[in-house]
């Protein structure tokens, strides 16, 4: 057992994938000799070299492209985008490239590469900063979403994405780097399943990411007025694990999902819509959503406390799915 | 004027050269009538008048050298070594296509022979072959990647990003900018505050030159002594090849925007009648041989139809494949 953050997890993991695979190496800003915005490739460019962690101007188009060209030429790289926002300035590259290459070639042209980006609110860095848009990028057909919530999965994750010989996109939310936990090495996850993280019968909390620890939390709270809360981590949000889920609601009949990112056309409606679809009649009560308020992440601590999901409100929408 | 290498032109290269051009032009010219006949369907894009500018620059690479095209790219495909059959069949959506009926005209594909797209993104193929490129000098490969553009890809951001990043890191990229001189119907004078195009590569820091796109000759010679400097560990090189469609931009397109005389004049200086000419001229040629030439087209080109029209749709349940390596929803 070793204590470690979820930050030097995922440095971790980088390193493990260098030493394991000369053909893997780390792009995007200031990942070199700042030694990565949130620190997680410090100290990597003294051990690899500026090569295999290779900095880059701040053309977000053009080295998520380069990626996908070199994962084209024989290559494992992993690019990093300081922040999703950010990552909107190679939508076309991760959109119209990546996601698309396999299929319009026919089949012949696949595309290993893993993109990692920093996901979330909670810093008062307001509205170009803050968001969730792993939800989005689930929506896209020919890409996995990959959504680590816990120092193992930031430790575990990364490794088996660079084995998957498509795009994989890892949104870490930057609340988490500084979480720590005793994790045994070496980690063995999968980037397949959702995981039961609170095993429960009354509701079933479904959630992701950032959110996770508030919905543990929030579970905590509920068990004090006697509700049972099953807790489940998403961890892939492309593909959806749909049989965990609907395995957990067949059991516990209820279901509220956490997202951090906004209601409107986001992840939270789709789980919901997999449930009606699949779980029906099974259901006690209409199934439930906390999610961010419709609004670009406002500076003032206050208000975007108010934005983002709390775990006041998933509390008080488990409550109201239990019919108390 | 380019710096280039001396072109062999003897009897042999003059009639390839012809040859590669009059491909192009026939099987392009095909495309038209069959997008009439409603055999092919969606965007159709065509290369005629730009025949030199492919043919010249292909004649630089090395088999297992890469080619990222655009969406104007059955000439580089076909010049690149992928079969004339399989892209016509790409083209009537047969499982027998290059890209097995998933691209169409825009999004030609071939892994054997390198051949990385048909992009229908403006600018979207530049950062590809950088990473193309990268992936070579990072894994010591002496290969080179050619990536085509239009002149309209120049506006986009990727462009910039990707010329500084092709300079800065050095990679083995040979950038050829078809210049023909508009971006669908707007004109380079009224979308660039400076059209000398080969001017804002240089400002990269990249060796650049502008190269005359109707002439088959000139491009090869260019073309050589890019690559050759790419191979001598010179990093990439930029090619500005000013060139002239003679058809729409695609098959919907009226062309409001340009007058018949400037279209009449370009078509003056066709480059398979500029090559022809001077070949015939030089005595390197004879009227016959285009006669044969021409006849060895239309053989290659009436077989591409007949395997294209005998081509199979893929089965409807095989829908969802080549999403990801596994089937998932």
């Amino acid at each position: 057992m070793t204590e470690i953050s979820y930050r030097d997890a995922m440095g971790a993991a980088i390193r493990e994938a260098m030493i394991a695979d000369p053909r893997v190496f780390l792009m995007g800003e200031d990942v070199g000799h700042y030694g990565g915005c949130y620190a997680v490739s410090k100290g990597l460019l003294e051990e690899f070299g500026p090569e295999r962690i290779r900095d880059t101007p701040l053309s977000e188009s053009a080295f998520t492209g380069a990626g996908i060209g070199a994962a084209l030429g024989g290559m494992r790289p992993i690019v990093e985008l300081m922040t999703c926002n950010f990552s909107l300035l190679a939508l076309d590259q991760i959109m119209n490239n990546a996601a698309t290459l396999r299929h319009m070639s026919g089949g012949q042209f696949n595309v290993p590469l893993v993109i990692r980006m920093a996901t979330g609110g909670g810093r008062q860095l307001a509205a170009q900063h803050s968001h969730s848009l792993e939800g989005w990028y689930a929506h896209i057909p020919g890409i996995r979403v990959l959504a680590p919530a816990t120092v193992e999965d930031a430790r575990g994750m990364l490794g088996k994405a660079l084995d998957d010989p498509d795009p994989v996109l890892i949104f870490e939310n930057a609340l988490l780097y500084n979480q720590t936990a005793e994790i045994v090495e070496p980690v063995s996850v999968d980037i397949d399943h959702a995981a039961v993280r609170r095993e429960a019968n009354h509701v079933s909390l479904i959630t992701y990411g950032g959110s996770l620890g508030k919905t543990m939390e929030a579970a905590g709270k509920l068990e004090k007025d006697g509700i049972e809360a099953e807790v489940i981590d998403l961890r892939v949000l492309r593909p959806l694990d749909e049989a965990t889920i609907l395995k957990s609601v067949a059991k516990t009949r209820r279901a509220v999902v956490i997202d951090e990112g906004w209601r409107s056309g986001g992840i939270a409606g789709e789980i919901i819509a997999r449930i009606v679809e699949g779980a029906f009649w099974e259901l006690d009560a209409p199934p439930a959503r906390v999610c961010s308020a419709e609004v670009p992440i406002p500076y003032a601590r206050h208000l975007e406390l108010a934005a983002l999901p709390s775990i006041e409100r998933i509390v008080s929408a488990a409550r109201a799915v239990m019919g108390r | 004027m380019a710096a280039t290498e001396k072109v062999h032109l003897d009897r042999t290269h003059s009639l390839h050269l012809l040859k590669q051009m009059i491909r192009i032009r026939r099987f392009e010219e095909k495309c038209g009538e069959l997008y009439q006949q409603e055999k092919i369907r969606g965007f159709l894009h065509l290369y005629v008048g730009e025949e030199a500018v492919a043919v010249g620059i292909m004649q630089a690479l090395q088999p297992d050298d890469a080619v990222v095209a655009t969406y104007r790219e059955h000439g580089h495909a076909l010049m690149h070594g992928v079969s004339a059959n399989t892209i016509m069949a790409e083209m009537y959506g047969k499982q027998e296509g290059c890209s097995r009926g998933r691209g169409g005209s825009m999004h030609l594909f071939d892994a054997a022979t390198r051949f990385y797209g048909g992009n229908a993104i403006v600018g979207g193929g530049l950062p590809i072959a950088l990473g193309l490129a990268l992936a070579d000098k990072m894994q010591g490969k002496s290969r080179v990647t050619v990536c085509f553009f239009g002149e309209g890809a120049v506006a986009e951001g990727e462009f910039h990003e990707t010329l500084n990043l092709a300079a800065l890191w050095q990679v083995p990229l040979l950038f050829v900018c078809e210049n023909n001189l508009y971006a669908m119907g707007t004109a380079l004078k009224l979308s660039e505050s400076q059209t000398d195009i080969h001017l804002k590569a240089a400002s990269y820091n990249l060796p650049s030159e502008a190269v005359d796109g109707m002439n088959v000759v000139d491009v090869e010679g260019a073309a050589r002594h890019a690559t050759a400097a790419i191979h001598s560990g010179g990093g990439p090189y930029f090619l500005e090849c000013r060139t002239y469609r003679f058809r729409a931009h695609s098959m919907y397109d009226p062309q409001l925007y340009r007058e018949k005389a400037e279209v009449e004049a370009w078509t003056e200086k066709c480059p398979i009648k500029r090559f022809d000419d001077w070949a015939l001229a030089a005595g390197l040629i004879h009227d016959t041989d285009i006669v044969n030439l021409e006849a060895e087209v239309a053989v290659e080109v009436e077989a591409a139809i007949s395997f294209a029209e005998a081509g199979t749709l893929e089965p409807v349940e095989q829908l969802l494949q080549h999403v990801g390596a596994e089937l998932r929803i």
